[in-house]
């Protein structure tokens, strides 16, 4: 049983597709919201993530979904999925729109790709980094549960994570440099990619997020 | 090179039906574009774009339904252009589940529109549509201008000097059409189609003139785009998804699969 699943909404766009793919794999309930007792009183959270980070940043604290999003992390320890903008607001600070700290959960910083981006042959890559690109297992974990290594998951990103502690990474990806993909940590794991974009591999992890009990 | 190549089948929707026809086997409505949208999802499509080509503004809350119901089935990208004036059409259009909008004629008429809606929404969801027309050599070079109207109103606006400045105002990608080739089954304008994705560091979609699996290659090896658009050679069932992207992995080509 996955219990209630709360997607907090803090007013930037698209959360209709995240909320639509957890009910279609299965989630008992879904709640978009940013109410803290709804966010309290779920069993599962979701931190997804749209635009510009600034913007982001700014409604989370205004909303308080930093203390929330502490709160089911630190002392209730339910299982927080992150998502895009939300694994990035989840580090120490960001490179976009000039500069921007973020919520230090994890310590580490957000990137920009750069202008030119060569891969490794010379050629040159676009930026966002749009599109299915393949995500290398670093180690395993029950969301990667029915997920080969190397599988394509959609990504649309032109700034890039990278945590300080390695081993918080599971995932990586390249693309004219190595991100990291997607990080775990106890309660908590965060991708950079869009699961709910992200075909049937993309609601197989969701499906293995229902389905886990972190040991705290 | 990890990336692939995507491939993305266009409905043009008129007040929430699929116009040009769609001819697939089994198909309960082929009208339906979300029973389609779901067709293409099953096949592995990369993505869907979805154009509204509803004349009539009052009609866009059947546009809003339409996306939304696609969104709750459909679990890949899906762009949605057309008739996209402001930011506030923008934010309806990414709240009724769209990943991403294509701005085309209100570009033209307010470029800011552009940089605003990048600001507020990411470029990650702000593509911009040009609409290309092969005009006079200038200086034996080869020019190409926007047009719009459907291709018969010029704008004297230079094509490639065009997305340069839509990426430099925040665009995240370009959907490129020619309007020389649109419906002709002659295969992608690929003369453009380099020349933009050479000059811009954003990605870009080749569309207009896709009538068989080779024009999609092209599209990508000669024309340098980062996705090819279709709509005809799908939607009559000629091909699936699946034959293309075979086709194009046979070409070297990486795809997802």
């Amino acid at each position: 049983m996955s219990g209630t699943v709360a997607v907090i909404d803090y007013g930037m766009g698209n959360l209709h597709s995240v909320a639509s793919a957890l009910a279609h794999v299965g989630a008992d309930k879904v709640v978009v919201t940013h109410d803290a007792a709804q966010i309290r009183a779920a069993d599962r959270v979701v931190f997804p993530g749209v635009g510009a980070i600034r913007d982001c940043m700014a409604e989370i604290r205004r909303l308080h979904c930093d203390e929330l999003l502490q709160l089911a992390l630190t002392e209730q320890r339910k299982p927080v999925l992150a998502i895009c903008v939300g694994m990035q607001a989840l580090l120490d600070s960001s490179e976009e729109n000039g500069g921007v700290p973020c919520l230090g959960i994890i310590p580490g910083t957000v990137r920009h790709f750069g202008h030119p981006l060569l891969d490794a042959d010379g050629s040159r890559l676009k930026v966002p980094h749009m599109g299915w690109n393949r995500v290398h297992k670093v180690s395993d974990h029950p969301l990667w549960n029915g997920i080969a290594d190397g599988t394509r998951f959609y990504f649309v990103h032109s700034y890039y994570a990278t945590v300080e502690d390695r081993a918080l990474v599971t995932g990586t990806v390249d693309y004219g440099v190595s991100a990291d993909a997607a990080l775990a940590r106890d309660n908590l794991f965060a991708t950079q990619f869009h699961p709910e974009k992200s075909h049937t591999a993309g609601l197989q992890l969701l499906r293995n997020f229902l389905h886990w009990n972190p040991a705290c | 090179m990890g990336l692939a190549k995507r491939i993305i089948p266009c409905l043009d929707v008129d007040n929430g039906r699929v116009v040009k026809g769609v001819n697939f086997v089994g198909i309960r409505d082929a009208g339906d574009p979300v029973e389609i949208a779901r067709r293409y999802n099953e096949q592995g499509a990369d993505e869907i774009t979805f154009l509204d080509i509803t004349a009539s503004h009052e009609d866009r809350d059947t546009t809003v339904h339409t996306v939304e119901q696609i969104a709750e089935q459909v679990f890949i990208p899906l762009t949605v252009g057309g008739g996209i004036r402001s930011l506030q059409d923008i934010r309806a259009m990414l709240n009724a589940g769209a990943d991403k909008v294509s701005i085309n004629t209100a570009a033209i008429h307010n470029p800011e529109l552009v940089r605003e809606a990048s600001e507020r929404f990411g470029a990650q969801c702000i593509v911009v549509a040009i609409d290309a027309k092969r005009v006079a050599d200038v200086d034996g070079q080869p020019r190409w201008e926007i047009f719009t109207h459907g291709g018969r109103k010029p704008t004297g606006i230079d094509a490639v000097a065009w997305a340069v400045k839509m990426a430099q105002l925040g665009a995240g990608e370009i959907l490129l059409t020619s309007m020389d080739r649109d419906g002709t089954r002659n295969g992608f304008e690929l003369g453009v189609t380099r020349a933009i994705t050479d000059a811009v560091d954003i990605p870009v979609i080749a569309s207009g003139g896709v009538g068989n699996l080779q024009h999609l290659a092209d599209g990508i090896l000669l024309g340098g785009a980062d996705a090819v658009l279709a709509a005809s050679i799908f939607h009559f069932g000629e091909f699936t998804v699946p034959q293309a992207k075979a086709y194009l992995a046979a070409q070297g080509i990486e795809v997802r699969v």
